[in-house]
């Protein structure tokens, strides 16, 4: 073998460097072309207003009793009800991001063009964010001044105290429930194993904890966990032992970090 | 070029690729050829970065692939056929696999038409037939105008013309400079297209070398001879160096002395020849004959016939 081979072009130019806006550049233009995703939006925001304005009709309008089966009867929370189907459309919408990379084998495309690969998975997590924020925070507002309409007498205005920080903490909860769903999807690499995994921790953990644990543990880790955390930052009003909002979207960001760090490793370490 | 140095890939107790150490040059086309599951995609998706390696390196001009600055300008793969969103466009997969690197709409356009996929450039890839997702890979292959081309088995799924299209497009992609390395499980293809041939076997390298040595060193170069008078022509030829097997009634297969010596020395004693021709063994049985030790899941029936193929030769 000769000690030199002549290059089949000069080497490389900077402008054609793999950098982190170009992958979110490629990562943007995946978002938008698989037609699951605009209809999976959509569904989100109609169910979530919807389902709001819905609750709001069907409730008395009473600001301050308690509400039946112990749910609230805050108007705004009362308003923001959706955010929980909304929740779990948006989850599969985060899961079949990065999930359905494998399942269909365009990993390896995506793979072979960012070896780096962690680029990926930062560029999807700002796109999924970027997009889905702003239309939840809007969705929210809907969903509330909507609500609050129909409800008319007894209802809330946004200079209530804890109204904008709840309004606001729904689009945030709903989004961060999607990122997670993103990283379970590149932790686990399986559609239906992320899927399950997202909603077994988001809509059934309270509850086995609920039937399982002993009361006096319960009463300790059960404000911790994932989705009881989160939605203590989007609510006006705070449940018995629920942690206050701004630790619990500490907590909720701090299992959304842990769960990255998971994902980040697998997707770096292990072969594709 | 591509340098594979002693790669090993193990999953637990299954060795896949087993200290391959070999160089793709460029300017030629390379083909990469084993029995199935003998281990040729896992070492390029070594190559590719895509699996990690148990031990060895491998490098693309010089360096891993993971340290690439702009992979899609200097490697084109495709890999396995479906490495591609069902549910996206070809135009939006390409659209979006050129972003990662600047590489402008224009280029997008450009290799879509030289794949022919122009008029199905907006249709969902998941209702693209095995042929049309493998020009689509192709496609993909030729984003950046790479000097490094590694295609697995990329004539899968096409018809005759797709196949003769992709054979010169491999040619000419060599012929400019580049380096192009293609694996296939089919002797015949590669004959027809490459120039040199890394063969292996259960993740063992068994044979790196032009085509034409590759055929010189795997046949037993035999001559067939066909002869009335056929004891006295046995007598003839037989000797130390010299085997003479019967096949059939009156016919010899003679190895260990050429076609020429054996006219002469029949001439000059007389013997009548009806035939005399040499055995040029096909690349095919050139291929089977050093990969036959090899194979992973060896069909039940074939020992019996192979044993009966040889001892007839």
């Amino acid at each position: 073998m000769s000690t030199t081979t002549v290059a089949h072009r000069p080497p490389v130019r900077g402008e054609l460097k793999v950098t982190q806006p170009r992958v979110m550049r490629s990562e943007w233009i995946k978002f938008w072309s698989l037609r699951s995703t605009t209809i999976t939006l959509v569904a989100a925001v109609v169910v979530y207003v919807s389902i709001g304005l819905l609750a709001s009709s069907i409730s008395t309008g009473g600001g301050t009793g308690p509400g039946p089966g112990g749910g609230t009867s805050n108007p705004t929370d009362i308003s923001l009800a959706g955010s929980t189907f909304a929740m779990l459309v948006l989850g599969t919408l985060g899961v079949l991001l990065m999930a359905g990379e494998y399942s269909t084998g365009m990993i390896r495309s995506t793979l072979s063009a960012v070896p780096a690969r962690l680029p990926v998975l930062w560029a999807k997590v700002a796109v999924f964010a970027g997009v889905v924020f702003p239309l939840m925070l809007a969705a929210s507002f809907v969903a509330f001044l909507g609500g609050q309409a129909i409800i008319g007498a007894g209802g809330a205005s946004l200079s209530d105290p804890g109204v904008v920080r709840a309004v606001i903490g729904s689009a945030v909860y709903l989004t961060g429930g999607g990122i997670l769903g993103l990283l379970l999807g590149a932790l686990l690499r399986s559609t239906p194993a992320a899927i399950s995994t997202l909603f077994g921790v988001m809509f059934l953990l309270e509850g086995v904890v609920q039937i399982l644990v002993p009361a006096s543990w319960r009463d300790t880790a059960g404000p911790y966990l994932p989705s009881a955390a989160g939605s203590a930052f989007g609510a006006v009003t705070r449940q018995a032992d629920a942690l206050a909002p701004w630790a619990g979207l500490a907590v909720f960001a701090g299992y959304l970090v842990a769960v990255g760090i998971a994902a980040a490793w697998r997707l770096k370490r292990q072969d594709a | 070029m591509i340098e594979v140095r002693e790669l090993t890939k193990r999953y637990g107790a299954k060795t896949a690729v087993d200290g391959l150490t070999f160089t793709v040059r460029p300017g030629i086309v390379t083909g990469f050829l084993g029995p199935n599951g003998a281990g040729k995609s896992t070492t390029m998706r070594m190559i590719m970065g895509l699996d990690r390696p148990t031990s060895g390196t491998a490098t693309v001009n010089g360096r891993p692939y993971a340290r690439l600055d702009a992979p899609l300008h200097e490697v084109g793969a495709l890999l396995e056929a479906r490495a591609v969103h069902t549910g996206r466009s070809a135009l939006n997969h390409l659209r979006a696999m050129a972003a990662t690197t600047g590489v402008p709409r224009s280029r997008v356009d450009e290799v879509i038409d030289i794949v022919g996929l122009h008029d199905v450039a907006t249709k969902r890839a998941g209702g693209f037939s095995l042929g049309m997702g493998q020009r689509l890979g192709i496609a993909s292959a030729l984003l950046g105008d790479p000097s490094v081309l590694i295609l697995d088995e990329p004539v899968n799924g096409l018809d005759p013309e797709g196949i003769l299209w992709i054979r010169r497009l491999m040619q000419s992609l060599a012929a400019g400079g580049r380096t192009v390395f293609v694996s296939s499980h089919l002797m015949s293809e590669m004959a027809l297209t490459a120039e040199h041939l890394i063969v292996i076997g259960r993740g063992r390298l068994i044979a790196d070398a032009p085509v034409q040595d590759f055929i010189d060193r795997a046949s037993r170069n035999t001559v067939r001879v066909r002869s009335p008078q056929a004891v006295a022509l046995y007598d003839l030829l037989i000797g130390p160096e010299i085997t003479v097997t019967s096949a059939g009634r009156g016919v010899f297969e003679v190895a260990g002395i050429g076609a020429d010596e054996i006219g002469d020395r029949a001439a000059a004693a007389g013997i009548v020849l009806h035939e005399l021709a040499p055995q040029q063994p096909s690349l095919e049985e050139a291929f089977m004959a050093l990969t036959h030790d090899s194979v992973e899941f060896p069909a039940v029936g074939e020992p019996a016939l192979a044993g009966a193929g040889r001892a007839a030769a």
